[in-house]
């Protein structure tokens, strides 16, 4: 499994074995040209596991309201209580993830797991209340697999490719996202009411992307045997951080990891600006309000944010190498500004729903694997997994806040003044957080 | 254990899981040719005209297996049990009215199924088409035939997504303007001008002056009856816990399904008739959990669906509170009864 990402690759000698990257660890450029083969395995693992429950999800509305003759209104009711329930469980899992000297991949494992198991058992509920614990199950998999999976992206690479790493797992996890309905709506037209077929094969998929992590995917504990080049690197640049001796991994030593001034800056950061970030269903409302946008496209248009994500996220995380991880960032929020903007003006040519779709694609490709690969800078190793936990719910809960408090302010309001306003304090936080610059310059020299 | 031998086992397990995907399609496929043999002891159903100027028929979906599955179907008022004849047309939801009616549709893609919305003349034949947004769920004509609406479930887009929303449409039939979404219309609740992102619109059914309807208006975890205006384009809340109103031919009564504190999550509701004068709500006689938008037989009978071994089943029971509920068909959903 030693995958070199050879295709835009000028420098043919860098292309060939994971191990050339500790020794040219010296020559940011070379270093950056090489993904660890542990960061293709985990994009394979995403991307199969995405293939597994996007079908399930592509078909679920369909099969509650034709197969089972089910009314889904309501069924959204609790979401806001699992949304609480879901930020516990991604601080429980980076917690388990780091004790033990690094049980990443076992975790991660059991997270994913979990999903696979509660494909079949789709099969079995028929009413409402099974099928809502299901998905509730599903989900806190997915919570517990989250931090510990990035914790592995971040501990197979180096700082110097850690934004392209996540920047090749992002994009194949999206591919698997768009890969999945599409596999789910050929089996459903392949067959008759075949909503098993989807759910049986969505388990079999799943069960393959277990696998693979089980076969493929280091356990990331420091002492592994005969350790990769990359890895090599990480453990020389944590060396010569400041504090020596290794911080225990205990819940305390997580939450304290936030008196860093570094990891403490981009979680602030991250809180701020995502309390300015109007939830995907909101922007996609907006563009059909806005811009009408016909009824018909209307399902499609997360597809357009996919497929601008999948495009851009290992182009924009070579990016953040190069000019830093922060900037990078930012620059993300500006294109999910300019979108807000696009969606403000009056202007309604055919090609502005596109232009917004690319904006933000192109915020998730700045940002979601950005910020991971920032946050990794500042967490020791022993504590990676509750640090990216920590920043990652840190965003999610202030997404959570944000989508409330736009709800409210659009009935209040209405649409455009909600949107304005949350334009406004989107750039008002966002030049708030480029005054406090977390993180060091990411590509200067070694010391 | 070396590479060689991981991906070994990783090809193994992959042909084994194959096996089982490639098993569970095939088995799902072969449903289309049980399902196009016509099931044993069910109606009898034979192709033929089917018009919506025939007073005293039933026109439904036929539910049962067999080469005319799904069609629109047609039977006496009087026998609904009895043989059916099938007109060709395949609709998920379906209303008809003086003349005038409405087909829900799915319109198999190459990927992914699109729905539409049909009207249809006294003959079936196709006069107007619309995009529906979603999964049909409601359809209505009013009782001069000059509107349809039609209601559809928008799905949830997010990761196991669990949102779901409606979209109602209401259509002159006449100019073929459409109102895409009722959340256009200016809503009054309690008496003030009322604005929120949640709102949501389902189940229209239309008085005969061709100006007033009524809808369930759902909004903060609550849903309302309102009646709508079509000239004022407004709708004004009734009355709380009001779901896929039905009103009555003489225009005095509204059934509807009313959730119910105590009964499961999943399936929370009781069949009531509301009286528009007096807002006096009577319990109806059938016990179990009622989710469909009923229709009036005449004046004194109420028939809605419920679940059934081919998908839905007939039943009625009778509007004032008394007597009790009756299988008066099988396989079948979305009757019309035509004056």
């Amino acid at each position: 499994m030693y995958v070199a990402d050879s295709r835009a690759d000028a420098d043919p000698s860098a292309g060939s074995t994971g191990s050339t990257t500790g020794t040219t660890r010296s020559t940011p450029a070379r270093v950056s040209a090489v993904v660890a083969p542990t960061v293709f395995a985990l994009g394979a693992v995403s991307l199969i596991t995405d293939v597994s429950s996007e079908m399930v999800t592509a078909v679920l509305p369909l099969y509650l309201v034709t197969g089972l003759g089910l009314s889904p209104l309501g069924f959204g009711l609790l979401d806001g209580i699992y949304n609480g329930f879901s930020a516990l469980v991604r601080l429980a899992g980076g917690h388990l993830a780091d004790r033990g000297g690094g049980r990443h991949k076992w975790i991660a494992g059991i997270g994913y797991g979990i999903s696979a198991a509660c494909k079949p058992l789709l099969l079995l509920a028929h009413t409402l209340t099974p099928i809502g614990l299901i998905l509730a199950a599903d989900r806190t998999g997915k919570g517990l697999r989250t931090a510990p999976r990035d914790a592995l992206i971040s501990l197979s690479s180096t700082p110097e490719n850690r934004g392209r790493a996540f920047g090749v797992h992002r994009a194949m996890d999206t591919a698997g996202a768009l890969l999945g309905p599409l596999v789910a709506f050929l089996i459903l037209r392949a067959t008759v009411d075949g909503y098993d077929a989807v759910f049986t094969v969505s388990f079999c998929v799943a069960v393959v992307g277990v696998l693979v992590l089980v076969l493929f995917v280091p356990d990331g504990r420091g002492s592994r045997p005969g350790g990769r080049g990359s890895d090599t690197g990480t453990r020389e640049r944590t060396a010569v951080e400041p504090p020596p001796p290794p911080p225990r991994p205990t819940l305390r030593a997580a939450f304290a990891l936030l008196a860093r001034r570094d990891l403490r800056r981009i979680t602030v950061c991250a809180l701020l600006l995502g309390l300015a970030t109007v939830s995907d269903s909101f922007v996609y409302l907006l563009l059909q309000r806005r811009l009408g946008v016909p009824d018909r496209w209307f399902a499609l248009l997360p597809l357009g944010t996919a497929a601008a994500f999948l495009l851009l996220a290992v182009p924009l995380g070579r990016l953040a190498d190069r000019v830093g991880r922060w900037r990078v960032f930012l620059a993300g929020h500006g294109a999910l500004l300019t979108a807000y903007a696009l969606l403000l003006t009056s202007w309604h040519g055919t090609a502005l729903p596109y232009a917004v779709l690319l904006l933000h694609g192109a915020f998730y490709a700045a940002t979601d694997g950005v910020l991971m690969a920032a946050a990794s800078d500042s967490v020791p190793e022993q504590l990676r997994s509750s640090g990216l936990a920590l920043v990652q719910t840190g965003q999610a809960a202030a997404r959570f806040v944000c989508s409330l408090g736009f709800g409210a302010a659009w009935t209040l309001w209405g649409d455009r003044t909600a949107l304005m306003a949350s334009a406004v304090a989107l750039a008002v936080c966002a030049a708030f957080a480029s005054t406090l610059r977390p993180g060091r310059p990411v590509v200067e020299p070694a010391p | 254990m070396t590479l060689r031998n991981r991906v070994l086992v990783l090809v193994a397990a992959v042909a084994a899981l194959a096996v089982v995907a490639v098993a569970s399609i095939l088995h799902a496929s072969a449903r289309a040719e049980r399902r196009n043999e016509t099931q044993p002891g069910g109606p009898r159903i034979t192709a033929g005209r089917v018009t919506l100027l025939a007073p005293g028929t039933m026109v439904f979906r036929n539910m049962a297996w067999g080469p005319h599955r799904d069609e629109l179907t047609t039977v006496p008022a009087a026998t609904p049990s009895g043989p059916r004849t099938a007109s060709g047309l395949k609709c998920l939801r379906f209303y008809a009215s003086s003349g005038t009616g409405v087909c829900l549709q799915a319109v198999h893609g190459t990927v992914t199924d699109t729905y539409r919305a049909l009207i249809l003349d006294a003959h079936l034949k196709e006069t107007a088409r619309y995009d529906v947004p979603g999964i049909p769920s409601r359809a209505r004509v009013s009782p001069t035939g000059h509107f349809a609406a039609w209601t559809a479930f928008v799905g949830g887009d997010s990761y196991a997504g669990t949102n779901f929303s409606t979209r109602a449409a209401i259509v002159d039939t006449r100019t073929g303007k459409l109102i895409p979404t009722l959340e256009s219309f200016r809503i009054l609740k309690d008496g003030h001008a009322y604005r929120s992102a949640d709102v949501n619109f389902w189940g229209v059914t239309f008085a005969a002056d061709d100006r007033t309807f009524y809808a369930t208006l759902a909004t903060k975890g609550s849903t309302y009856l309102v009646r709508g205006d079509l000239r004022a384009r407004t709708v004004t809340t009734l009355h709380t816990n009001v779901e896929c109103p039905s009103l009555s031919p003489d225009g005095t009564r509204i059934a509807y399904k009313k959730r119910v504190k105590g009964l499961p999550k999943d399936a929370p509701w009781h069949l009531y008739v509301l009286d528009l004068h007096t807002m006096r709500e009577t319990s109806l006689a059938e016990p179990r959990s009622v989710d469909d938008q009923a229709v009036w037989r005449d004046d004194h009978t109420i028939v809605y669906a419920m679940p059934g071994d081919y998908g839905a089943d007939l039943y009625s029971v009778p509007a004032d509170g008394t007597g009790r509920a009756r299988r008066i068909s099988g396989a079948a959903v979305s009757p019309a009864f035509l004056k």
